[in-house]
Protein backbone atom coordinates (compact mmCIF):
# COMPACT_ATOMS: atom_id res chain seq x y z
CA UNK A 1 0.00 0.00 0.00
CA UNK A 2 2.93 2.28 0.68
CA UNK A 3 3.50 2.48 -3.05
CA UNK A 4 0.24 4.32 -3.53
CA UNK A 5 1.33 7.21 -1.39
CA UNK A 6 3.95 8.91 -3.52
CA UNK A 7 4.69 11.67 -1.04
CA UNK A 8 5.85 9.15 1.56
CA UNK A 9 8.60 8.32 -0.91
CA UNK A 10 11.54 10.54 0.09
CA UNK A 11 13.30 10.51 -3.31
CA UNK A 12 10.12 11.33 -5.19
CA UNK A 13 9.08 14.09 -2.78
CA UNK A 14 12.50 15.74 -2.79
CA UNK A 15 12.73 15.50 -6.59
CA UNK A 16 9.22 16.88 -7.04
CA UNK A 17 9.95 19.76 -4.65
CA UNK A 18 13.15 20.77 -6.47
CA UNK A 19 11.50 20.42 -9.87
CA UNK A 20 8.49 22.50 -8.83
CA UNK A 21 10.87 25.19 -7.51
CA UNK A 22 12.64 25.19 -10.89
CA UNK A 23 9.38 25.55 -12.79
CA UNK A 24 8.16 28.26 -10.40
CA UNK A 25 11.47 30.15 -10.79
CA UNK A 26 11.27 29.96 -14.56
CA UNK A 27 7.64 31.12 -14.54
CA UNK A 28 8.42 33.94 -12.13
CA UNK A 29 11.38 35.11 -14.22
CA UNK A 30 9.03 35.74 -17.15
CA UNK A 31 7.10 38.38 -15.16
CA UNK A 32 9.62 39.41 -12.51
CA UNK A 33 13.38 39.40 -11.92
CA UNK A 34 15.13 41.43 -9.19
CA UNK A 35 16.96 43.37 -11.92
CA UNK A 36 16.93 43.50 -15.72
CA UNK A 37 19.02 40.41 -16.71
CA UNK A 38 20.45 42.31 -19.69
CA UNK A 39 21.12 45.67 -18.00
CA UNK A 40 24.85 46.40 -17.75
CA UNK A 41 26.63 48.52 -15.17
CA UNK A 42 30.26 49.43 -15.78
CA UNK A 43 30.82 50.49 -12.17
CA UNK A 44 29.32 47.37 -10.61
CA UNK A 45 31.31 44.66 -12.41
CA UNK A 46 32.32 41.30 -10.88
CA UNK A 47 30.95 41.96 -7.43
CA UNK A 48 30.56 39.19 -4.87
CA UNK A 49 27.19 38.37 -3.29
CA UNK A 50 25.60 41.35 -1.50
CA UNK A 51 22.18 42.57 -0.41
CA UNK A 52 21.60 44.32 -3.74
CA UNK A 53 22.90 41.39 -5.79
CA UNK A 54 22.48 38.14 -3.78
CA UNK A 55 24.44 36.15 -6.43
CA UNK A 56 26.82 39.03 -7.29
CA UNK A 57 27.35 40.54 -10.72
CA UNK A 58 29.08 39.40 -13.90
CA UNK A 59 31.81 41.01 -16.02
CA UNK A 60 29.31 43.47 -17.49
CA UNK A 61 27.84 44.31 -14.11
CA UNK A 62 24.65 42.35 -14.84
CA UNK A 63 22.75 40.82 -11.91
CA UNK A 64 23.67 37.12 -11.77
CA UNK A 65 20.54 36.10 -9.81
CA UNK A 66 18.27 37.57 -12.49
CA UNK A 67 20.31 35.86 -15.20
CA UNK A 68 20.24 32.51 -13.39
CA UNK A 69 16.43 32.86 -13.07
CA UNK A 70 16.02 33.66 -16.77
CA UNK A 71 18.42 30.85 -17.65
CA UNK A 72 15.92 28.40 -16.15
CA UNK A 73 13.51 29.21 -18.99
CA UNK A 74 16.20 28.41 -21.58
CA UNK A 75 17.01 25.10 -19.89
CA UNK A 76 13.38 24.00 -19.64
CA UNK A 77 12.58 25.06 -23.20
CA UNK A 78 15.60 23.33 -24.74
CA UNK A 79 15.07 20.25 -22.55
CA UNK A 80 11.40 19.85 -23.43
CA UNK A 81 11.83 20.38 -27.16
CA UNK A 82 14.92 18.16 -27.38
CA UNK A 83 13.15 15.30 -25.58
CA UNK A 84 10.14 15.92 -27.83
CA UNK A 85 12.27 15.62 -30.97
CA UNK A 86 14.06 12.51 -29.68
CA UNK A 87 10.84 10.82 -28.57
CA UNK A 88 8.91 11.78 -31.72
CA UNK A 89 11.49 10.56 -34.22
CA UNK A 90 12.59 7.63 -32.05
CA UNK A 91 9.07 6.30 -31.49
CA UNK A 92 8.28 6.62 -35.20
CA UNK A 93 11.41 4.65 -36.17
CA UNK A 94 10.72 2.09 -33.42
CA UNK A 95 7.10 1.59 -34.54
CA UNK A 96 8.12 1.06 -38.18
CA UNK A 97 10.95 -1.23 -37.18
CA UNK A 98 9.07 -3.32 -34.65
CA UNK A 99 5.77 -3.56 -36.50
CA UNK A 100 7.01 -4.16 -40.02
CA UNK A 101 10.05 -6.28 -39.11
CA UNK A 102 12.12 -7.93 -41.87
CA UNK A 103 14.50 -5.85 -43.96
CA UNK A 104 12.86 -2.56 -42.90
CA UNK A 105 13.73 -3.45 -39.31
CA UNK A 106 17.27 -4.44 -40.28
CA UNK A 107 17.95 -1.19 -42.18
CA UNK A 108 16.34 1.08 -39.59
CA UNK A 109 18.24 -0.56 -36.76
CA UNK A 110 21.57 -0.03 -38.55
CA UNK A 111 20.56 3.60 -39.04
CA UNK A 112 19.80 3.84 -35.32
CA UNK A 113 23.20 2.25 -34.53
CA UNK A 114 24.81 4.89 -36.75
CA UNK A 115 22.93 7.74 -35.05
CA UNK A 116 24.21 6.42 -31.74
CA UNK A 117 27.68 7.38 -32.97
CA UNK A 118 26.66 11.04 -32.80
CA UNK A 119 26.49 12.35 -29.25
CA UNK A 120 24.82 15.77 -28.98
CA UNK A 121 28.19 17.51 -29.07
CA UNK A 122 29.21 15.90 -32.33
CA UNK A 123 25.91 16.68 -34.09
CA UNK A 124 26.10 20.22 -32.79
CA UNK A 125 29.65 20.56 -34.17
CA UNK A 126 28.47 19.33 -37.58
CA UNK A 127 25.37 21.55 -37.67
CA UNK A 128 27.27 24.60 -36.49
CA UNK A 129 29.69 24.14 -39.37
CA UNK A 130 26.75 24.72 -41.72
CA UNK A 131 24.28 26.87 -39.76
CA UNK A 132 24.99 29.56 -37.23
CA UNK A 133 24.99 28.31 -33.63
CA UNK A 134 21.93 28.91 -31.49
CA UNK A 135 19.21 27.36 -29.36
CA UNK A 136 17.64 25.60 -32.35
CA UNK A 137 20.91 23.83 -33.18
CA UNK A 138 21.24 22.61 -29.60
CA UNK A 139 17.62 21.41 -29.45
CA UNK A 140 17.98 19.41 -32.67
CA UNK A 141 21.45 18.07 -31.82
CA UNK A 142 20.37 16.92 -28.35
CA UNK A 143 17.11 15.51 -29.74
CA UNK A 144 19.00 13.43 -32.30
CA UNK A 145 21.17 11.96 -29.55
CA UNK A 146 17.98 10.68 -27.83
CA UNK A 147 16.54 9.02 -30.96
CA UNK A 148 18.31 5.62 -30.59
CA UNK A 149 17.09 4.95 -27.05
CA UNK A 150 13.46 5.82 -27.81
CA UNK A 151 13.59 3.80 -31.04
CA UNK A 152 14.98 0.72 -29.28
CA UNK A 153 12.48 0.84 -26.42
CA UNK A 154 9.54 1.23 -28.81
CA UNK A 155 10.80 -1.51 -31.10
CA UNK A 156 11.28 -3.84 -28.13
CA UNK A 157 7.70 -3.27 -26.94
CA UNK A 158 6.32 -3.75 -30.45
CA UNK A 159 8.22 -7.01 -30.99
CA UNK A 160 6.84 -8.25 -27.69
CA UNK A 161 3.27 -7.09 -28.24
CA UNK A 162 2.61 -7.57 -31.95
CA UNK A 163 1.76 -11.28 -31.65
CA UNK A 164 -0.09 -11.06 -28.34
CA UNK A 165 -3.70 -12.22 -28.26
CA UNK A 166 -5.34 -8.82 -27.92
CA UNK A 167 -3.42 -7.55 -30.97
CA UNK A 168 -4.25 -10.65 -33.02
CA UNK A 169 -7.88 -10.25 -31.94
CA UNK A 170 -7.94 -6.58 -32.98
CA UNK A 171 -6.58 -7.56 -36.36
CA UNK A 172 -9.05 -10.45 -36.72
CA UNK A 173 -11.88 -8.00 -36.04
CA UNK A 174 -10.80 -6.07 -39.10
CA UNK A 175 -8.56 -3.40 -37.54
CA UNK A 176 -6.18 -1.93 -40.10
CA UNK A 177 -2.48 -1.35 -39.36
CA UNK A 178 -2.83 2.27 -38.20
CA UNK A 179 -5.67 1.35 -35.86
CA UNK A 180 -3.85 -1.66 -34.41
CA UNK A 181 -0.68 0.38 -33.88
CA UNK A 182 -2.28 3.54 -32.50
CA UNK A 183 -5.14 2.09 -30.46
CA UNK A 184 -3.73 -1.19 -29.26
CA UNK A 185 0.05 -1.53 -29.30
CA UNK A 186 1.29 2.02 -28.73
CA UNK A 187 -0.76 2.72 -25.56
CA UNK A 188 0.62 -0.48 -24.05
CA UNK A 189 4.20 0.60 -24.86
CA UNK A 190 3.86 3.93 -23.10
CA UNK A 191 5.06 3.34 -19.49
CA UNK A 192 8.75 2.65 -20.32
CA UNK A 193 8.68 5.55 -22.80
CA UNK A 194 7.38 7.91 -20.12
CA UNK A 195 10.13 6.83 -17.71
CA UNK A 196 12.68 7.30 -20.50
CA UNK A 197 11.39 10.80 -21.25
CA UNK A 198 11.67 11.72 -17.56
CA UNK A 199 15.24 10.47 -17.32
CA UNK A 200 16.21 12.13 -20.64
CA UNK A 201 15.11 15.57 -19.49
CA UNK A 202 17.99 16.19 -17.03
CA UNK A 203 20.43 14.76 -19.59
CA UNK A 204 19.13 17.33 -22.08
CA UNK A 205 19.64 20.14 -19.59
CA UNK A 206 23.25 19.04 -19.00
CA UNK A 207 23.84 18.80 -22.75
CA UNK A 208 22.34 22.26 -23.37
CA UNK A 209 24.68 23.72 -20.77
CA UNK A 210 27.69 21.96 -22.32
CA UNK A 211 26.82 23.15 -25.84
CA UNK A 212 26.27 26.73 -24.67
CA UNK A 213 29.58 26.53 -22.81
CA UNK A 214 31.35 25.49 -26.03
CA UNK A 215 29.70 28.35 -27.92
CA UNK A 216 27.62 25.92 -30.02
CA UNK A 217 24.28 26.60 -28.33
CA UNK A 218 22.50 29.60 -26.88
CA UNK A 219 24.29 32.81 -27.87
CA UNK A 220 24.99 35.97 -25.86
CA UNK A 221 23.53 38.18 -24.53
CA UNK A 222 20.68 35.73 -23.85
CA UNK A 223 21.24 34.05 -20.47
CA UNK A 224 21.97 30.34 -20.44
CA UNK A 225 23.61 28.63 -17.49
CA UNK A 226 26.31 27.01 -19.65
CA UNK A 227 27.06 30.30 -21.38
CA UNK A 228 27.38 32.06 -18.00
CA UNK A 229 29.95 29.47 -16.93
CA UNK A 230 31.92 30.05 -20.10
CA UNK A 231 31.98 33.77 -19.37
CA UNK A 232 32.83 33.15 -15.72
CA UNK A 233 35.86 31.01 -16.55
CA UNK A 234 37.93 34.06 -17.52
CA UNK A 235 37.30 35.69 -14.15
CA UNK A 236 37.80 32.71 -11.83
CA UNK A 237 40.49 34.41 -9.79
CA UNK A 238 38.67 37.79 -9.61
CA UNK A 239 35.16 36.60 -8.74
CA UNK A 240 34.82 32.84 -8.21
CA UNK A 241 31.15 33.27 -7.19
CA UNK A 242 30.33 34.10 -10.78
CA UNK A 243 31.20 30.48 -11.68
CA UNK A 244 29.58 28.96 -8.60
CA UNK A 245 25.93 30.05 -8.88
CA UNK A 246 25.11 29.10 -12.49
CA UNK A 247 26.88 25.74 -11.98
CA UNK A 248 24.99 25.11 -8.77
CA UNK A 249 21.74 25.96 -10.58
CA UNK A 250 22.48 23.29 -13.20
CA UNK A 251 23.50 20.71 -10.59
CA UNK A 252 20.46 21.34 -8.39
CA UNK A 253 18.04 21.19 -11.34
CA UNK A 254 19.55 17.98 -12.69
CA UNK A 255 19.59 16.48 -9.19
CA UNK A 256 15.91 17.31 -8.70
CA UNK A 257 14.90 15.84 -12.06
CA UNK A 258 17.00 12.71 -11.48
CA UNK A 259 15.45 12.15 -8.06
CA UNK A 260 12.00 12.69 -9.55
CA UNK A 261 12.76 10.17 -12.33
CA UNK A 262 14.12 7.59 -9.86
CA UNK A 263 11.13 8.10 -7.60
CA UNK A 264 8.69 7.71 -10.49
CA UNK A 265 10.37 4.50 -11.59
CA UNK A 266 10.23 3.10 -8.08
CA UNK A 267 6.56 4.00 -7.78
CA UNK A 268 5.60 2.66 -11.20
CA UNK A 269 7.69 -0.51 -11.12
CA UNK A 270 6.37 -3.09 -8.66
CA UNK A 271 9.65 -5.02 -8.75
CA UNK A 272 11.60 -2.34 -6.91
CA UNK A 273 9.04 -1.69 -4.20
CA UNK B 1 30.74 -18.08 -32.33
CA UNK B 2 32.15 -17.58 -35.83
CA UNK B 3 28.69 -17.01 -37.28
CA UNK B 4 27.89 -14.56 -34.52
CA UNK B 5 31.07 -12.60 -35.21
CA UNK B 6 30.44 -12.63 -38.97
CA UNK B 7 26.92 -11.31 -38.49
CA UNK B 8 28.11 -8.56 -36.18
CA UNK B 9 30.87 -7.54 -38.62
CA UNK B 10 28.29 -7.29 -41.40
CA UNK B 11 26.13 -5.09 -39.20
CA UNK B 12 29.16 -2.96 -38.33
CA UNK B 13 29.93 -2.35 -42.01
CA UNK B 14 26.32 -1.30 -42.69
CA UNK B 15 26.33 1.00 -39.65
CA UNK B 16 29.60 2.66 -40.67
CA UNK B 17 28.13 3.24 -44.14
CA UNK B 18 25.21 5.06 -42.54
CA UNK B 19 27.62 7.09 -40.39
CA UNK B 20 29.50 8.26 -43.48
CA UNK B 21 26.22 9.02 -45.27
CA UNK B 22 24.95 11.12 -42.34
CA UNK B 23 28.17 13.14 -42.13
CA UNK B 24 28.19 13.66 -45.89
CA UNK B 25 24.54 14.65 -46.03
CA UNK B 26 24.75 17.19 -43.23
CA UNK B 27 27.62 19.00 -44.95
CA UNK B 28 26.33 18.69 -48.53
CA UNK B 29 22.56 18.64 -48.56
CA UNK B 30 21.56 20.99 -45.80
CA UNK B 31 20.75 24.46 -47.11
CA UNK B 32 23.85 26.52 -47.65
CA UNK B 33 26.72 26.15 -50.09
CA UNK B 34 29.95 24.75 -48.60
CA UNK B 35 32.05 26.73 -51.07
CA UNK B 36 30.27 30.01 -50.26
CA UNK B 37 30.53 29.21 -46.55
CA UNK B 38 34.26 28.67 -46.82
CA UNK B 39 34.87 31.79 -48.86
CA UNK B 40 32.85 33.89 -46.43
CA UNK B 41 31.57 37.36 -47.23
CA UNK B 42 34.86 38.52 -48.72
CA UNK B 43 34.93 35.91 -51.53
CA UNK B 44 34.06 37.01 -55.07
CA UNK B 45 31.53 35.04 -57.10
CA UNK B 46 34.24 33.79 -59.52
CA UNK B 47 36.47 32.61 -56.68
CA UNK B 48 33.54 30.79 -55.06
CA UNK B 49 32.69 29.15 -58.40
CA UNK B 50 36.34 28.03 -58.84
CA UNK B 51 36.38 26.58 -55.31
CA UNK B 52 33.09 24.79 -55.99
CA UNK B 53 34.55 23.28 -59.15
CA UNK B 54 37.78 22.30 -57.32
CA UNK B 55 35.79 20.65 -54.53
CA UNK B 56 33.74 18.71 -57.07
CA UNK B 57 30.52 20.30 -55.83
CA UNK B 58 29.11 20.67 -59.34
CA UNK B 59 28.87 16.94 -59.88
CA UNK B 60 25.81 14.82 -58.95
CA UNK B 61 25.57 14.08 -55.22
CA UNK B 62 25.76 10.26 -55.40
CA UNK B 63 29.01 10.54 -57.38
CA UNK B 64 30.40 13.05 -54.89
CA UNK B 65 29.50 10.69 -52.04
CA UNK B 66 31.10 7.63 -53.63
CA UNK B 67 34.27 9.57 -54.44
CA UNK B 68 34.46 11.04 -50.94
CA UNK B 69 33.86 7.64 -49.34
CA UNK B 70 36.45 5.88 -51.50
CA UNK B 71 39.04 8.48 -50.58
CA UNK B 72 38.07 8.30 -46.89
CA UNK B 73 38.47 4.51 -46.94
CA UNK B 74 42.01 5.02 -48.20
CA UNK B 75 42.61 7.37 -45.27
CA UNK B 76 42.31 10.53 -47.34
CA UNK B 77 39.88 12.83 -45.51
CA UNK B 78 40.64 15.89 -47.62
CA UNK B 79 42.81 18.89 -46.99
CA UNK B 80 42.39 21.51 -44.31
CA UNK B 81 41.75 24.98 -45.71
CA UNK B 82 43.19 26.66 -42.64
CA UNK B 83 46.40 24.66 -42.14
CA UNK B 84 46.86 23.40 -45.73
CA UNK B 85 47.60 19.93 -44.35
CA UNK B 86 45.83 16.59 -44.87
CA UNK B 87 42.90 16.30 -42.41
CA UNK B 88 43.96 12.74 -41.53
CA UNK B 89 47.37 14.01 -40.47
CA UNK B 90 45.81 16.74 -38.31
CA UNK B 91 43.58 14.18 -36.60
CA UNK B 92 46.52 11.87 -35.92
CA UNK B 93 48.50 14.70 -34.31
CA UNK B 94 45.59 15.45 -31.94
CA UNK B 95 44.93 11.85 -30.90
CA UNK B 96 47.75 11.72 -28.30
CA UNK B 97 45.73 14.24 -26.27
CA UNK B 98 42.13 13.05 -26.67
CA UNK B 99 42.70 9.28 -26.46
CA UNK B 100 44.89 9.29 -23.32
CA UNK B 101 42.45 11.75 -21.71
CA UNK B 102 39.49 9.45 -22.42
CA UNK B 103 41.46 6.35 -21.33
CA UNK B 104 42.69 7.95 -18.12
CA UNK B 105 39.12 9.01 -17.34
CA UNK B 106 37.97 5.44 -18.10
CA UNK B 107 40.56 4.10 -15.63
CA UNK B 108 39.32 6.52 -12.95
CA UNK B 109 35.75 5.58 -13.78
CA UNK B 110 36.24 1.81 -13.47
CA UNK B 111 38.58 2.05 -10.48
CA UNK B 112 36.08 4.15 -8.55
CA UNK B 113 32.79 2.72 -9.73
CA UNK B 114 33.18 -1.05 -9.50
CA UNK B 115 34.46 -1.24 -5.90
CA UNK B 116 31.96 1.40 -4.79
CA UNK B 117 29.07 -0.33 -6.58
CA UNK B 118 30.08 -3.69 -5.11
CA UNK B 119 30.33 -2.18 -1.65
CA UNK B 120 26.92 -0.53 -1.96
CA UNK B 121 25.30 -3.77 -3.16
CA UNK B 122 26.86 -5.93 -0.44
CA UNK B 123 25.81 -3.35 2.18
CA UNK B 124 22.32 -2.94 0.74
CA UNK B 125 20.11 -0.49 2.67
CA UNK B 126 22.84 0.26 5.19
CA UNK B 127 24.74 3.50 5.78
CA UNK B 128 27.48 2.79 3.23
CA UNK B 129 24.93 2.02 0.51
CA UNK B 130 23.04 5.27 1.10
CA UNK B 131 26.29 7.24 1.15
CA UNK B 132 27.44 5.67 -2.12
CA UNK B 133 24.09 6.45 -3.71
CA UNK B 134 24.17 10.07 -2.52
CA UNK B 135 27.69 10.52 -3.92
CA UNK B 136 26.68 8.97 -7.24
CA UNK B 137 23.49 11.04 -7.43
CA UNK B 138 25.59 14.19 -6.93
CA UNK B 139 28.14 12.99 -9.49
CA UNK B 140 25.45 12.51 -12.13
CA UNK B 141 24.01 15.95 -11.46
CA UNK B 142 27.22 17.98 -11.68
CA UNK B 143 28.09 18.98 -15.25
CA UNK B 144 31.56 17.77 -16.21
CA UNK B 145 32.78 21.15 -17.32
CA UNK B 146 31.63 22.73 -14.07
CA UNK B 147 33.49 20.16 -11.98
CA UNK B 148 36.47 20.93 -14.25
CA UNK B 149 36.12 24.64 -13.43
CA UNK B 150 35.79 23.89 -9.70
CA UNK B 151 38.92 21.70 -9.84
CA UNK B 152 40.80 24.56 -11.53
CA UNK B 153 39.45 26.98 -8.94
CA UNK B 154 40.62 24.76 -6.09
CA UNK B 155 43.84 23.15 -7.29
CA UNK B 156 45.32 25.90 -9.44
CA UNK B 157 43.75 29.21 -8.39
CA UNK B 158 43.57 28.55 -4.63
CA UNK B 159 46.31 26.01 -3.96
CA UNK B 160 48.51 26.68 -6.98
CA UNK B 161 49.49 22.99 -7.26
CA UNK B 162 48.87 22.49 -10.97
CA UNK B 163 48.45 24.87 -13.82
CA UNK B 164 44.97 25.61 -15.02
CA UNK B 165 45.39 24.20 -18.52
CA UNK B 166 47.55 23.67 -21.57
CA UNK B 167 49.54 20.68 -22.74
CA UNK B 168 53.19 20.59 -23.81
CA UNK B 169 53.03 17.19 -25.48
CA UNK B 170 54.43 13.80 -24.53
CA UNK B 171 57.92 14.74 -25.73
CA UNK B 172 58.26 17.01 -22.68
CA UNK B 173 58.05 13.93 -20.48
CA UNK B 174 55.44 11.42 -19.43
CA UNK B 175 54.86 12.87 -15.96
CA UNK B 176 54.25 16.50 -17.02
CA UNK B 177 51.90 15.25 -19.74
CA UNK B 178 49.99 13.03 -17.32
CA UNK B 179 49.81 15.90 -14.84
CA UNK B 180 48.23 18.11 -17.48
CA UNK B 181 45.61 15.43 -18.15
CA UNK B 182 44.97 14.59 -14.50
CA UNK B 183 42.36 17.21 -13.59
CA UNK B 184 40.34 16.94 -16.81
CA UNK B 185 40.38 13.13 -16.53
CA UNK B 186 39.20 13.38 -12.92
CA UNK B 187 36.34 15.70 -13.87
CA UNK B 188 35.38 13.45 -16.76
CA UNK B 189 35.79 10.17 -14.86
CA UNK B 190 33.86 11.32 -11.79
CA UNK B 191 30.69 11.98 -13.74
CA UNK B 192 30.86 8.69 -15.66
CA UNK B 193 31.79 6.77 -12.49
CA UNK B 194 28.60 8.05 -10.89
CA UNK B 195 26.57 6.41 -13.66
CA UNK B 196 28.56 3.17 -13.52
CA UNK B 197 28.27 2.87 -9.70
CA UNK B 198 24.51 2.69 -10.03
CA UNK B 199 24.68 0.14 -12.84
CA UNK B 200 27.17 -2.01 -10.90
CA UNK B 201 25.11 -1.83 -7.72
CA UNK B 202 21.86 -2.86 -9.35
CA UNK B 203 23.49 -5.62 -11.44
CA UNK B 204 25.21 -7.10 -8.38
CA UNK B 205 22.03 -6.81 -6.30
CA UNK B 206 20.12 -8.76 -8.97
CA UNK B 207 22.68 -11.56 -8.96
CA UNK B 208 22.96 -11.68 -5.16
CA UNK B 209 19.27 -12.64 -5.06
CA UNK B 210 19.87 -15.70 -7.29
CA UNK B 211 19.46 -19.22 -5.96
CA UNK B 212 22.98 -20.29 -6.85
CA UNK B 213 24.40 -17.52 -4.67
CA UNK B 214 22.32 -18.78 -1.75
CA UNK B 215 23.49 -22.32 -2.52
CA UNK B 216 27.14 -21.21 -2.57
CA UNK B 217 26.69 -19.49 0.78
CA UNK B 218 24.90 -22.53 2.22
CA UNK B 219 27.81 -24.70 1.12
CA UNK B 220 30.07 -22.47 3.20
CA UNK B 221 31.86 -20.70 0.35
CA UNK B 222 33.60 -17.64 1.76
CA UNK B 223 31.84 -14.29 1.21
CA UNK B 224 34.84 -13.00 -0.72
CA UNK B 225 34.55 -15.89 -3.21
CA UNK B 226 30.76 -15.57 -3.41
CA UNK B 227 31.01 -11.90 -4.33
CA UNK B 228 34.22 -12.00 -6.35
CA UNK B 229 33.55 -15.14 -8.37
CA UNK B 230 29.93 -16.22 -8.32
CA UNK B 231 28.38 -12.77 -8.29
CA UNK B 232 30.69 -10.34 -10.06
CA UNK B 233 31.28 -12.55 -13.08
CA UNK B 234 27.58 -12.98 -13.67
CA UNK B 235 26.86 -9.33 -13.08
CA UNK B 236 29.46 -8.33 -15.67
CA UNK B 237 27.16 -8.23 -18.72
CA UNK B 238 25.05 -5.25 -17.67
CA UNK B 239 28.17 -3.61 -16.22
CA UNK B 240 30.13 -4.06 -19.47
CA UNK B 241 27.16 -2.72 -21.44
CA UNK B 242 26.99 0.47 -19.44
CA UNK B 243 30.79 0.86 -19.32
CA UNK B 244 30.96 0.35 -23.11
CA UNK B 245 28.30 2.97 -23.82
CA UNK B 246 30.19 5.27 -21.47
CA UNK B 247 33.44 4.88 -23.41
CA UNK B 248 31.67 6.61 -26.29
CA UNK B 249 30.38 9.24 -23.88
CA UNK B 250 33.94 9.73 -22.61
CA UNK B 251 35.05 10.63 -26.14
CA UNK B 252 32.27 13.23 -26.33
CA UNK B 253 33.05 14.46 -22.82
CA UNK B 254 36.73 14.78 -23.69
CA UNK B 255 35.76 17.28 -26.40
CA UNK B 256 34.13 19.51 -23.76
CA UNK B 257 36.91 19.20 -21.19
CA UNK B 258 39.57 20.00 -23.78
CA UNK B 259 37.91 23.40 -23.96
CA UNK B 260 37.87 23.86 -20.19
CA UNK B 261 41.56 22.97 -19.84
CA UNK B 262 42.78 24.40 -23.17
CA UNK B 263 44.08 21.01 -24.36
CA UNK B 264 44.97 20.74 -28.06
CA UNK B 265 42.88 17.64 -28.80
CA UNK B 266 40.31 16.60 -31.40
CA UNK B 267 37.57 18.75 -29.86
CA UNK B 268 39.67 21.91 -30.00
CA UNK B 269 40.63 21.05 -33.56
CA UNK B 270 36.95 20.87 -34.58
CA UNK B 271 35.92 23.97 -32.62
CA UNK B 272 38.69 26.09 -34.12
CA UNK B 273 37.86 24.68 -37.55
CA UNK B 274 34.25 25.85 -37.17
CA UNK B 275 35.43 29.37 -36.41
CA UNK B 276 37.66 29.26 -39.49
CA UNK B 277 34.94 27.69 -41.71
CA UNK B 278 37.32 24.78 -42.33
CA UNK B 279 34.64 22.28 -43.44
CA UNK B 280 36.94 19.36 -44.40
CA UNK B 281 38.34 19.32 -40.84
CA UNK B 282 34.89 19.40 -39.20
CA UNK B 283 33.70 16.66 -41.55
CA UNK B 284 36.82 14.57 -40.92
CA UNK B 285 36.66 14.86 -37.13
CA UNK B 286 32.92 14.06 -37.09
CA UNK B 287 33.44 11.00 -39.29
CA UNK B 288 36.37 9.84 -37.19
CA UNK B 289 34.73 10.28 -33.77
CA UNK B 290 31.33 8.86 -34.82
CA UNK B 291 33.01 5.82 -36.42
CA UNK B 292 35.12 5.39 -33.28
CA UNK B 293 32.01 5.33 -31.08
CA UNK B 294 30.26 2.87 -33.42
CA UNK B 295 33.32 0.57 -33.35
CA UNK B 296 33.41 0.72 -29.53
CA UNK B 297 29.71 -0.26 -29.41
CA UNK B 298 30.50 -3.12 -31.78
CA UNK B 299 33.31 -4.31 -29.50
CA UNK B 300 30.87 -4.25 -26.55
CA UNK B 301 28.43 -6.36 -28.59
CA UNK B 302 31.19 -8.87 -29.32
CA UNK B 303 32.19 -8.92 -25.66
CA UNK B 304 28.62 -10.00 -24.79
CA UNK B 305 29.02 -13.00 -27.03
CA UNK B 306 32.14 -14.01 -25.15
CA UNK B 307 30.70 -13.32 -21.71
CA UNK B 308 27.35 -14.97 -22.26
CA UNK B 309 27.13 -17.97 -24.63
CA UNK B 310 23.32 -17.70 -24.75
CA UNK B 311 23.55 -14.48 -26.78
CA UNK B 312 25.52 -16.15 -29.58
CA UNK B 313 22.81 -18.70 -30.21
CA UNK B 314 19.87 -16.35 -30.32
Amino acid sequence: MARRRPFRHVTFTLGAAITLTLIATAALSIVYTPADPLAMSITGRLQGPSGGHPFGTDHFGRDVLSRVMTGAVTSIAVGLIAVGIGAGVGVLLGVLSGYLGGWVDEILMRLVDAVQGFPAILSALLFTAVFSPGMLVSMVAIGIAFVPTFARITRGSFLELRDREFVVAARALGGGDPRVVLRHILPNSLPPLIVQATTSFPVAILAEAALAYLGLGTQPPYPSWGLMLKEAQNFLSMNPWFAVFPGAAIALTVLGLNLLGDGLRDLLDPKTA
Amino acid sequence: MRRYVARRVGALAATLLFVSLLVFLVIRILPGDPAALMMGTEGSREATERLREAMGLNRPLPIQYVEWLTRALRGDLGRSIQYDLPVGELIVTRLPVTVPLALLAAVFMVAAAIPLGLYAATHHRRGGDYLAMIVSQLGISIPQFWSGLLLILFFSVTLGWVRSGGFDGWSAGVWPALRALLLPALALGFFQAAVLVRATRSAVLDVLREDYVRTARAKGVSERLVVGKHTLRNALIPIVTVAGIQLGQLMAGAIVLESVFALPGLGRLALVAIGARDLPVVQGVALFVASGIVVINFAVDLAYGFLDPRIRYE
